[in-house]
């Protein structure tokens, strides 16, 4: 005689959920699924800088920290680039449009040892990177999406775009990251989220 | 934690708008204010959660909630559209114990409605209809127009029981001809009219969306209100 | 849509609250370690929409508390509130 054993838990008759795409594809990571909006996630009010005050930093491990203000830092050249995005409450967007700065300009001639960076933002939010998941045309700091300047709900006027990574490390209204020799965990690494937070490896939570 | 309910009865409250009663095999009671947790979950495991205050007052042996779809929510347009009688729906509670009302209290009673954030309120102007010992009591209802005023003629018949509750309501958007209510978004002399005097000091219940709940709560403290008499619910903007 | 509008109240987190403390916690006070302002849970700011619930004090915007949920597991970092003050169960 056959077994039937039911594993499934109590599911809502007819209920289908927002939609969300469950392809199977070389550019959605595990567990993952594809949005068409681009849902906007809050740990706290939302800043809103003055730009005549606003500032970018190097700082830290670091011989000479650099500063850019907003309009040198708009004066620097910039690149248009397209990427997936992976948020690590399971959404995935793809081909997102940015324009801004690449870190590899902004790091340019940096003096330092460090192999770790604390990204800094307005209202006190953090996240931690090695400094290789900066460099090498893997992170970007942008002020367009979409063509359009960078909405407030978004990270606007200025937040860090590391698409390769979970995309809590995109750290929104970034002002800077501080260069380090110890990494440092930041906002959610210090509780529960991965240090590295790959996508590939579905590395979402301590442990993973 | 999480329990099955049936749904027992479908109520179109307004257009955008309709209360579920539910059949809770093992509710434990409840007290005005308080609200469930009510989980979906679709046939790949994707699940998704929202809360909904307690409409129906503790007397009541049916538990009910009321629900506002909204556009693009993703919860509410399956409770309100989707759902039938005879379907089961996951939830729990009942849950909180700061945003309740418990007959036996003498303060007067000041309550203040955003829209859906009436529904804990109403369920607080049950409980007091039930109650042997009734504080006087102000409700300020504020909505878009006429047609999404939810429970409108139960709070007629309940404000016209002469038992001393007061129902004024707010028309933000559109008001039918002949309207003499107030007619504008929520300020210092509409809650100025409508709140108790200071002494005896009253409880101050209020629920909507952030904004709403925040410039009212402000306006009672700056009239001087102490803010221990306030106890506000505010829904957000998300959800649905 | 405003931040604004996104930040909620410790009702709505009352449920999860529950899973943890196995008290009702929305009436439990916290005391914030950054400005010593006293709040009840249910009137504290929570931020719901983030890949964990934030809460943050009324009074200065500081976290009082952070928890996220995942594989089976909670983190509860309560290093924003000095003192959580609640009533025993009878």
């Amino acid at each position: 005689m056959a077994w039937k054993v039911d594993l499934m838990g109590f599911i809502s008759r007819g209920f289908r959920g927002k939609r969300r795409d469950n392809v199977s594809s070389a550019r959605v990571p595990p567990g993952q699924h594809v949005v068409a909006d681009f849902p906007v996630l809050s740990a706290g009010p939302t800043p809103r800088p003055a730009l005549d005050e606003w500032t970018f930093s190097i700082v830290g491990e670091i011989d000479e920290p650099k500063r850019w203000t907003w309009k040198e830092f708009r004066a620097l050249p910039s690149e248009t680039v397209t990427k997936d995005i992976h948020c690590v409450t399971k959404w995935s967007k793809l081909d997102t449009s940015w324009k801004g700065v690449s870190m590899d300009t902004l790091l340019e001639g940096v003096e330092s040892a460090a192999d770790f960076a604390t990204v800094f933002s307005d209202g006190g939010y953090t996240t931690n990177l090695p400094l290789d998941d900066l460099t090498g045309s893997k992170a970007w700091v942008v002020y367009e999406f979409d063509g359009q300047p960078l909405h407030p709900e978004h990270g606007g006027p200025v937040r860090l775009l590391v698409p390769h990574l979970y995309f809590w490390k995109s750290a929104k209204w970034v002002r800077g990251i501080t260069l380090q020799n110890e990494e440092q965990p930041g906002f959610w690494e210090s509780n529960g989220y991965h240090m590295r937070g790959d996508p590939w490896r579905e590395q979402r939570y301590w442990g993973d | 934690m999480w329990q099955v309910a049936e749904v027992a009865e479908l109520i179109p409250e307004t257009p955008r708008v309709a209360s579920l009663v539910l059949k809770v095999p093992d509710w434990p009671g409840h007290d005005a204010g308080q609200h469930v947790d009510v989980r979906l979950t679709a046939e790949d495991g994707y699940q998704a959660q929202r809360s909904y205050s307690i409409a129906s007052p503790p007397e009541e042996s049916r538990l009910a909630i009321t629900v506002e779809r909204l556009e693009d929510g993703e919860v509410s347009p399956y409770l309100v559209g989707e759902v039938k009688v005879g379907d089961r729906i996951e939830l729990r509670g009942p849950i909180g114990g700061y945003f309740v009302w418990k007959a036996g209290d003498a303060h007067p009673l000041l309550l203040i409605a955003g829209g859906s954030g009436v529904v804990p309120l109403m369920a607080m102007l049950r409980h007091r209809s039930a109650a042997a010992a009734k504080p006087p009591a102000r409700m300020l209802y504020s909505s878009r127009k006429l047609e999404d005023v939810i429970y409108k003629e139960e709070l007629d018949r309940l404000a016209a029981a002469g038992d001393g509750l007061a129902v004024t309501h707010v028309l933000t958007r559109a008001q039918p001809p002949g309207w003499k209510g107030y007619a504008r978004r929520i300020d210092r002399e509409m809650v100025s009219d409508v709140a108790w005097p200071e002494e005896p000091a009253p409880l101050v219940f209020i629920c909507g969306p952030t904004s709403f709940v925040e410039t009212a709560g402000g306006l009672l403290v700056d009239l001087g209100y102490d803010p221990s008499w306030i106890k506000t619910e505010r829904f957000g903007a998300t959800g649905g | 849509m405003e931040t604004s509008e996104m930040k909620v109240d410790g009702n709505a987190i009352g449920g999860l609250l529950r899973e943890i403390f196995t008290m009702e916690m929305t009436t439990a006070e916290t005391t914030c370690a950054g400005c010593g302002a006293v709040h009840a849970v249910g009137h504290v700011d929570v931020y719901v929409n983030a890949p964990g619930v934030v809460v943050r004090c009324p009074s200065c915007e500081q976290v009082l508390m952070r928890i996220v949920q995942g594989r089976g597991r909670y983190w509860v970092d309560l290093r924003g509130t000095r003192c959580l003050e609640f009533i025993a169960a009878p």
